[in-house]
């Protein structure tokens, strides 16, 4: 990420118009990339990101020039993407359309048969929110826990404890369904 | 569960939801929904300055009216605060 040149921050703080649109049109794309990471559905991501960034319009006061934006906008999305996580719990199980369309095909591992894969989606999106962001963010994406952590405003030990929580529910909800991993 | 479980979890996990393309993007420029999300809001907030100072009236005449109530019957006070 770019470091923004203290003034547009300064202006933005101040209430500047300009100086939004500035750093809107500089940090969309990682706002969008990180939103989509968590959600895993670009049109909600798209949504989320304006979400965030009217969250970070409506908030522009409180920001602290010092600790840089990314940071700060970062968490204000991850916040956002929790919400929208938790406003659908129980009926954004990720099906297997959702993971092809995401998915990098190199990495699917061709051990592990289809029907595994889509249950253990489907398992992984009836986690709490706050325990699928964390594995998300660590596990998938394999984001460091310190960004996380900073994401989420914990600490790196909460973030390796829900973690931790996330999988040992992941493999208790399979083995209920017959899946010993 | 023990560490051998929690890495055969992990490496079931990443086969079921690989990681998001790195080089994923928004279809488009947001700005423009981003503007007329901020036109919008301006165009609320302007709506509610409006009906604020209605409201302002009305919350008014609601306090006026409780005093006169309560002037003229201070025994319905506990009837007030019990409903309060």
């Amino acid at each position: 990420m770019q470091n923004e040149p203290s003034d547009v921050l300064n202006r933005f703080r101040q209430g500047d118009a300009d100086a939004f649109e500035a750093l809107f049109r500089q940090h969309q794309r990682l706002v969008y990339s990180w939103i989509l990471r968590i959600v895993r559905d670009p049109t909600a991501a798209e949504d989320l990101t304006i979400e965030s960034f009217w969250r970070i319009h409506r908030a522009h006061a409180r920001f602290e020039t010092a600790h840089g934006f990314e940071g700060w906008a970062r968490r204000i999305a991850t916040h956002a993407a929790f919400d929208w996580l938790r406003a659908r719990r129980g009926k954004n199980e990720v099906g297997a359309e959702a993971c092809s369309e995401l998915a990098a095909p190199a990495n699917s591992d061709p051990a592990v048969s289809a029907e595994i894969r889509l249950k253990t989606a489907q398992a992984f999106g009836r986690l709490p929110p706050k325990l699928r962001i964390a594995a998300t963010l660590a596990v998938i994406e394999e984001e460091p826990h310190r960004v996380i952590a900073s994401a989420l405003g914990i600490s790196v030990a909460a973030v390796k404890l829900r973690v931790f929580r996330a999988l040992r529910l992941l493999r208790r909800d399979l083995q209920q369904q017959g899946i010993t991993p | 569960m023990n560490e051998d479980d929690r890495d055969q979890m992990k490496k079931l996990l990443k086969a079921a939801l690989p990681q998001v393309d790195a080089k994923s993007g928004p279809s488009g420029d947001l700005w423009p929904a981003m503007q007329r999300r901020l036109d919008e809001a301006s165009a609320v907030q302007v709506s509610v300055s409006q009906t604020g100072f209605n409201w302002a009236w009305f919350d008014g005449v609601l306090a006026a009216g409780l005093v006169v109530l309560v002037a003229s019957f201070p025994s319905a006070i506990p009837l007030l605060l019990y409903y309060l």
